[in-house]
């Protein structure tokens, strides 16, 4: 249950492209024709679902607060997690080589197709923005940080290929001249937004009894804080 | 201008208008776009960038002639990172609220493609000071887009800049919400960015006819 909620959340409710702007770089530069479309989109998936795992065992056993507890106990209380991001990023920058090794060595066909958006793909931000979620949004075991990155990976093809199918059609239509190419596809990619936000509402239904029960904590919290400066204050008053 | 010479001039000010790095060169949006909701993430976004790209094209410069190109890459992304760490360390020290709401977008500097893109276009064939100056006018011109987005999406959003009430206060019906204005909440939510920056690059193309793409 647990996976098939994750699964659906990353593709539709915090899709890569609409709902958090990841990857919009290679989003827009690569989005002309849906064959190259496809090609970038699935490469992604491929590289998502290879770096985020990899990525949540670092951070589990090396970046966390506590995480070299393996090592012995005086290494317990060290806290790298400020290496995240160039642990992260050369993870990543290692993995698409070799990624890019293996597809060329077991698959020259995929590599073919595969083969040019690779080494793009490390510079793209959806791969680093997927592992640094993964990290703040404590992704508990490392079956899930699989899923969540297959799953944010097909998010993205799907965008990439739905605005690359739209911009090969507006071709025909009678864009208004300053709005031809870049511009007409921002605000297409807004209105898409805007439609994917309607799936906001498909997970509501379990979240909402959980966020009562932390807000009610919360405010519980804040009165008893106040109650102890009340009585802090009164007793300083007393002294 | 005796320390800036004309071309010097013109590497700072090109990115701001006519090359800018977001509506013409098209790099950088990933993070452009999701923190705008506000004025003032939009500039600690600007000057954090503004640092990075500056520092990060000076120290690329530096070392171009010792790079191995095949492995120029992960040297830049090296680069990059380093500087990232500072600045994220830096804001976590001083200004931890906003390095909260800011949350990964800071660490996705490192893949924002204004830093790789700069350092491959110019940071790799010129000298230092040139390089400094380039890092300078793109960040400029990327935080120009940023406050101008950030300022329409705080003010139409939440009727507020920088947290001040410009408008007057909604709930106790004083400036404009005495005559029946009200805030309009979409212009919060993350799909107006997009059709803000795109609005702006309508505008930007209609007063110069020569930026107009074919398709």
């Amino acid at each position: 249950m647990e996976h098939i909620e994750l699964f659906f959340k990353s593709i539709f409710i915090d899709n890569m492209v609409f709902a958090t702007f990841l990857g919009m770089c290679s989003y827009l530069a690569v989005s002309k024709k849906v064959s190259t479309a496809v090609g970038l989109g699935a490469a992604v998936i491929f590289v998502l679902a290879v770096t985020v795992p990899v990525n949540w065992l670092l951070d589990q056993y090396i970046l966390q607060p506590g995480a070299l507890k393996w090592l012995g106990a005086e290494y317990a209380d060290y806290d790298l997690s400020f290496l995240s991001f160039i642990m992260f990023i050369a993870t990543i920058a290692t993995m698409v080589q070799l990624v890019e090794i293996v597809v060329e060595k077991f698959s020259p066909s995929l590599y073919n197709s595969l083969g040019i958006f690779l080494p793009l793909i490390a510079v793209n931000c959806a791969i680093l923005g997927g592992s640094l979620f993964m990290q703040s949004r404590e992704i508990p075991s490392i079956g899930l940080a699989f899923n969540y990155g297959i799953s944010s990976g097909i998010g993205w093809f799907l965008a990439i290929l739905a605005i690359a199918a739209i911009r090969e059609k507006i071709r025909y239509s009678n864009v208004p001249a300053p709005l031809r190419g870049l511009g007409i596809t921002f605000i297409i990619t807004g209105l898409m937004a805007i439609g994917f936000m309607s799936f906001g509402g498909m997970l509501t239904g379990g979240d909402d009894e959980g966020k009562e029960q932390t807000e009610t904590a919360k405010v519980e919290q804040a009165e008893q804080k106040e109650e102890n400066k009340l009585a802090e204050n009164t007793t300083t008053i007393n002294e | 201008m005796g320390l800036l010479s004309k071309k010097d001039t013109k590497l700072i000010t090109d990115p701001l208008a006519d090359n800018n790095p977001i509506t013409i060169q098209v790099l950088g949006i990933c993070s452009a776009l999701a923190i705008t909701a506000q004025l003032k993430a939009s500039i600690v976004m600007s000057l954090s960038v503004l640092f990075v790209l500056g520092v990060g094209n000076v120290v690329i410069s530096l070392i171009r002639n010792i790079i191995p190109s095949k492995i120029r890459i992960i040297v830049q992304l090296t680069v990059v990172a380093a500087l990232v760490i500072i600045v994220d360390q830096v804001l976590k020290a001083f200004a931890y609220s906003l390095s909260k709401e800011l949350s990964v977008f800071i660490g996705l500097i490192i893949t924002n493609c204004i830093i790789m893109g700069r350092f491959e276009a110019f940071a790799l064939g010129n000298g230092p000071w040139k390089s400094f100056l380039d890092g300078i006018g793109n960040a400029l011109g990327y935080a120009v887009i940023l406050i101008i987005v950030g300022f329409f999406r705080e003010l139409l959003g939440s009727g507020t800049l920088l947290g001040f009430k410009v408008l007057g206060d909604p709930i106790e019906k004083t400036g404009l919400y005495a005559i029946g204005y009200e805030n309009n909440g979409f212009m919060l939510l993350s799909p107006m960015a997009l059709i803000v920056v795109g609005i702006i690059i309508w505008v930007q193309r209609s007063k110069n006819k020569d930026l107009i793409e074919d398709h």
